[in-house]
C-alpha cells in the first residue's frame, strides 16, 4: 500500500470489476473478492474473509453490497467503505440503464441466453473450487466439532429450509460455548 | 414527491431483504407492483430474468430499472441510493464493532462456530447454481436424463482450470461465456 490516493483508487476498480462480473447472485462475489483481496492484494487474511462474509450474509440488503462496504472500511476506514460501494453499485446501475432501452430484445435474445448458459456453469467452478479451498482450511484444525457444524448447517440450509439468521445465531452459540468451555478447562489456547 | 417515493420504496426492501437477491424479489414485487403502479406483473417478470442475466445484485438491478422507468435516470440512482443506504449504516457499525471487538475471547469463539456455517451456506449456493446450470432447477430433478451434456463439459473444464493452472476466476467466467456461445450454437 504506497500512495493512499493510489489505495482508494485500486480499491473502486477492483470493486467495480468483481461487480462487473458477479452473475448468478451475491455469493458469487464472495470467492472473487477472496482472491483479489486476500491472494493477490493481501489485504485481508483468510479467517477474516470468513468473518467478513458471515456478517455480510447476516446483514439485510445485498450481500455483494455488504461485502464490499466490509473490505473498504477494512482498507480505507468510511471513506475506503464508500468508495467500494460506489465501485459496486455502478456496474448494474450503467448496465441496466442500458438495457432498459431494449429490454425485450436482450431478454429475448438467444445469444445472451446461450452466453450466460454457459457463465452459470463457469460460476458453478467458481463457487466449488472456493468451497473445495475453504474444506481444506477447516479440516487443517483437525477438530470434530467444525466439521459437524459444517454438515449440520448444510442440511440446515438445504434441505430443512431454517432460516439464515436462526443457523448464524446457533452456531455463533455453539462457538460461545465451546471457547468458554475450553477456557474452564484450563487449555489457554483458546 | 416521486423521488421520495422511490427512495422510501427501495429503502424498505434494502432494509427488509436478508439473505440475498431471492429473499429481494417478493419485496421488490410488493413495492413496485401492488403498492404502487410502477411495473405491470409482466415488466416485473421481466426485470426478474434480466437481473439473472445481467451482473449485479437483484435488488439493485431493479432499483436501476424502476427508477429509470418512473424518474429517468436520477430516479435510477435516487432508488439506488434508498436501496444500499440501510446496508451502508448497519454494516459500517457491524464492521466497527467487529474491528474493535474481534481480538476479545469470547468474539473469538463466536466467529469460530460461524466459519463453517458460512462455508456451507456458500456450499449449499453453489450447489443450487451448479443444479440450475445442469438440470435448469435450483434442486437435484428426480430423473437424470434431462441433463445439459454442454453445461457438464463446460463446469469440469472450469474447475479443472481453476485447480490445476490456477487461473483468474474473471477469466475462467468469461471463457465460460464464450464457450457456451460457440457450443450452445453448434449442437
Amino acid at each position: 500500500m504506497d500512495h493512499p490516493r493510489s489505495k482508494y483508487w485500486k480499491l473502486f476498480i477492483s470493486t467495480f470489476q468483481l461487480s462487473a462480473c458477479t452473475f448468478g447472485g451475491g455469493f458469487v462475489i464472495i470467492p472473487l473478492m477472496r482472491k483479489k483481496f486476500v491472494d493477490e492484494l493481501h489485504w485481508i487474511e483468510e479467517q477474516e474473509m470468513l468473518d467478513l462474509t458471515a456478517i455480510a450474509q447476516s446483514s439485510p440488503g445485498a450481500i455483494a453490497v455488504n461485502a464490499s462496504i466490509l473490505v473498504g472500511y477494512r482498507v480505507g476506514g468510511p471513506l475506503g467503505a464508500l468508495i467500494t460501494v460506489l465501485g459496486t453499485v455502478l456496474p448494474p446501475l450503467v448496465i441496466i440503464s442500458l438495457v432498459s432501452l431494449c429490454y425485450t430484445a436482450v431478454r429475448d435474445s438467444v445469444i445472451v441466453s446461450m452466453v450466460m448458459a454457459g457463465m452459470l456453469a463457469g460460476v458453478g467452478a467458481v463457487i466449488c473450487d472456493v468451497v473445495l479451498n475453504m474444506l481444506k482450511g477447516l479440516t487443517k484444525q483437525k477438530r470434530l466439532l467444525p466439521l459437524a457444524v459444517l454438515v449440520l448447517s448444510f442440511a440446515a440450509v438445504r434441505f430443512w429450509d431454517v432460516n439464515i439468521i436462526v443457523i448464524i445465531l446457533v452456531c455463533g452459540m455453539i462457538g460461545a460455548a465451546d471457547t468458554l468451555l475450553r477456557m474452564k478447562k484450563g487449555g489457554g489456547e483458546a | 414527491m416521486i423521488y421520495l417515493e422511490l427512495f422510501w420504496s427501495f429503502f424498505q426492501i434494502g432494509l427488509f431483504s436478508i439473505g440475498g437477491g431471492y429473499a429481494a424479489m417478493p419485496l421488490i414485487q410488493r413495492q413496485a407492483v401492488d403498492v404502487h403502479p410502477w411495473l405491470t406483473m409482466t415488466q416485473f417478470t421481466d426485470i426478474m430474468t434480466i437481473a439473472e442475466m445481467t451482473p449485479g445484485p437483484i435488488a439493485i438491478n431493479s432499483a436501476t430499472f424502476v427508477g429509470i422507468r418512473v424518474a429517468g435516470l436520477s430516479g435510477a440512482v435516487i432508488a439506488t441510493l434508498g436501496c444500499v443506504f440501510p446496508s451502508c449504516v448497519i454494516v459500517l457499525t457491524l464492521a466497527y464493532a467487529y474491528y474493535h471487538f474481534r481480538g476479545l475471547a469470547l468474539v473469538q469463539g463466536i466467529l469460530s462456530g460461524l466459519r463453517p456455517a458460512v462455508v456451507a451456506m456458500i456450499a449449499s449456493a453453489g450447489l443450487s447454481i451448479v443444479f440450475m446450470a445442469f438440470f435448469g432447477q435450483r434442486s437435484l430433478p428426480a430423473e437424470l436424463a434431462n441433463i445439459d451434456v454442454i453445461a457438464v463439459g463446460i463446469f469440469i473444464a472450469c474447475l479443472f482450470c481453476l485447480r490445476k493452472w490456477k487461473l483468474h476466476p474473471i477469466a475462467v467466467m468469461a471463457g465460460a461465456g464464450a464457450a457456451g456461445l460457440i457450443l450452445y450454437s453448434l449442437f
